[in-house]
């Protein structure tokens, strides 16, 4: 780095070098704070008293820790309810999308057929569809079927899939041909070619899809909204609505707690798939 | 090119020989393939063609009419909801309130996602934790952060208020003022966005070759010569991959909106998506409701078209 040492303006590189080494330590100070601060504000109002919420200024470290708002926030809405509706639409929707794309994406990196190309074209242009084009037909469809505040309403609009789609298929393009010659000249079908070859060598590609189907459908927000209007088939992500209109500023800690029980399921899954998750959304952008 | 290829994969005169059976058989075993194949991307596209597409066409219909959502008739009016749209005052506040909000957003998390991308491409002790946990926001729930943010806005006990008491200041009615209510929102999705855009200006910083570097140090450029020189022209793919998604992400943002403003103070936050949204689901006003879906489907496709031609030409030079 500091070969050409006769250029006066790299002698003085040093002391400036430290200065920025100093600088860029406190800035990646000032943005884990930032980042971080809004998560620990949420994690520790959830547990405080009233006391400690009521205050200024803030208290960082609640004097007493009080979990009863969790409980405050399960009385104050059926968030039971809410959470056993969110885990059967987020399931469900799940597979089914998963079931979807792994077929779609076995077809179009695997089988032959005419105009192939265009299809794909087809299926990927539905993602310039911006959602809220969708929103009243789909309510309108929906409503027609008569599955307004039922499961099926929930989930059946989000089946199809096209980013789960995109990136199993070129994820099995990239699988070598070698393995895929071996499982022909075996005799083996193209299901039992997917089963036991494609599926298995995808398990990584189908863990990243996968989860991020499953966080979007967690916190979908704006279709179940329409969708649902009995306090029974709502999710958790509108139970927050439900509980700010109940509840209003004057129970911060309830508040606080629920929204813990609907942000952590999705910060485990990120814990846990983080590497995953992260590829996979941003491999769009780097793969062009 | 797809149906070339198919045809040659068949090879019907090929190899110049009559209608074998073993050629038969070929044949019976492509037509095999062609039926799996549907069969495998029926389900997808049946539902992709009903909940996405469709829709696109019902939705220009309804924007032709006026209708309650409850008569058995709808009555088309042409055009009219257009005209009544944009000649809508109301509206037209929507549009610049849009404007506002997406290219606050949109210009406000790129700058702030490639600062961090640039701070976290060092050798930092600890930068690998603080990537991670500035990736969290972007996949927690909106209804989550929209309500972690109100208490930080609250002006008496939020975490805002030492903030402001710091430079002598009372801390705004942020979620009760025309004014704040809109910056606000905006901070609160810069929060949510800029970890996403660093971790993707992060993929692209590691392609850019080292030799370029190498070279610049050579010459004697400054750091920002060289960023500027060289890291930036050398992101422009990414850029533009991210201008592009989260211009239409943030043209359709609705759930920390929902949360914290639900359109207001007054009209101060309602964007084109809240618009679309409380036009068909509070006034059932299908058509305007439609016509307002139909403006945004129009808006996001130009923009598209534009970046895609912008990429083109910058490509060339690359």
């Amino acid at each position: 780095m500091t070969t050409s040492t006769v250029d006066s303006p790299l002698r003085t590189r040093s002391p400036r070098g430290r200065a920025g080494r100093v600088l860029r330590y406190v800035l990646l100070v000032v943005l884990a704070c930032v980042v971080l601060g809004p998560l620990y504000w949420l994690a520790s109002s959830a547990l405080k008293q009233n006391a400690d919420i009521y205050t200024y200024p803030p208290t960082w470290i609640p004097t007493h820790l009080r979990w009863s708002n969790f409980v405050d926030a399960w009385h104050a809405a059926p968030f039971g309810r809410f959470f056993l509706n969110s885990l059967i639409v987020t399931s469900i929707g799940t597979v089914g999308e998963m079931l979807c794309a792994t077929l779609c994406a076995y077809a179009f990196a695997f089988l032959r057929f005419p105009f192939k190309k265009v299809l794909f074209g087809v299926l990927l242009g539905a993602m310039m569809v911006p959602g809220h084009v969708t929103l009243l037909p789909n309510y309108l469809t929906i409503s027609d079927l008569g599955w307004i505040n039922t499961y099926p309403g929930l989930i059946v609009p989000g089946l199809g899939s096209v980013f789960a789609t995109f990136l199993l298929r070129q994820h099995m393009l990239t699988l070598p041909g070698e393995i895929m010659d071996a499982a022909k000249v075996d005799g083996a079908g193209h299901l039992r070619t997917m089963f036991r070859v494609v599926l298995p060598l995808s398990r990584p590609m189908l863990v990243t899809a996968g989860v991020i189907t499953m966080v979007g459908k967690w916190n979908d927000f704006i279709w179940p909204l329409i969708v649902t209007n009995s306090t029974t088939m709502r999710t958790v992500p509108i139970g927050l609505l439900f509980l700010k209109t109940q509840e209003g500023y004057n129970n911060w800690g309830a508040i606080m707690a629920a929204t813990v029980l609907v942000v952590v399921p999705v910060l485990v899954v990120f814990f846990f798939a983080q590497r995953q998750i992260v590829a996979g959304l941003t491999q769009g952008a780097t793969k062009g | 090119m797809a149906a070339v290829d198919a045809r040659v994969d068949t090879g019907p005169r090929a190899d110049g020989t009559r209608a074998t059976p073993a050629r038969r058989g070929r044949h019976r075993r492509h037509l095999r393939e062609y039926l799996l194949f549907l069969a495998f991307i029926v389900p997808n596209f049946f539902f992709v063609l009903t909940f996405a597409y469709w829709p696109v066409v019902y939705n220009a219909y309804l924007s032709l009419t006026s209708w309650n959502m409850l008569a058995p008739v709808k009555d088309f009016v042409g055009l009219d909801n257009y005209v009544d749209l944009f000649t809508d005052p109301d509206f037209l506040g929507t549009l610049r309130v849009t404007v506002v909000f997406v290219v606050g957003i949109v210009v406000g998390s790129m700058v702030l996602g490639l600062a961090i991308a640039v701070l976290l491409n060092q050798k930092l002790v600890g930068r690998g934790f603080v990537r991670t946990m500035s990736f969290a926001p972007h996949i927690l729930s909106g209804a989550a952060i929209g309500t972690i943010w109100l208490f930080i806005f609250d002006p008496n006990y939020g975490l805002v208020r030492p903030l402001f008491a710091a430079v002598g200041a009372d801390s705004p009615n942020w979620m009760t003022s025309t004014t704040w209510a809109l910056p606000g929102l905006i901070i609160v999705y810069l929060w949510k966005n800029m970890g996403f855009i660093a971790t993707v200006y992060l993929a692209g910083l590691s392609n850019v070759p080292r030799e370029l570097y190498e070279a610049a140090a050579l010459d004697g450029s400054g750091a920002w010569t060289t960023f500027r020189k060289i890291t930036f022209p050398m992101l422009s793919p990414v850029t533009f991959f991210l201008v592009i998604t989260t211009t239409i992400g943030t043209f359709q943002a609705f759930d920390v909106l929902a949360l914290m403003t639900a359109g207001g103070p007054g009209s101060s936050t309602t964007t084109l998506s809240w618009f679309i949204y409380q036009q068909a689901f509070k006034a059932f006003d299908a058509g305007h409701a439609a016509a307002g879906a139909m403006i945004m489907f129009v808006v996001l496709i130009i923009i598209t078209a534009l970046q895609a031609r912008f990429l083109e030409r910058k490509v060339h030079y690359r």
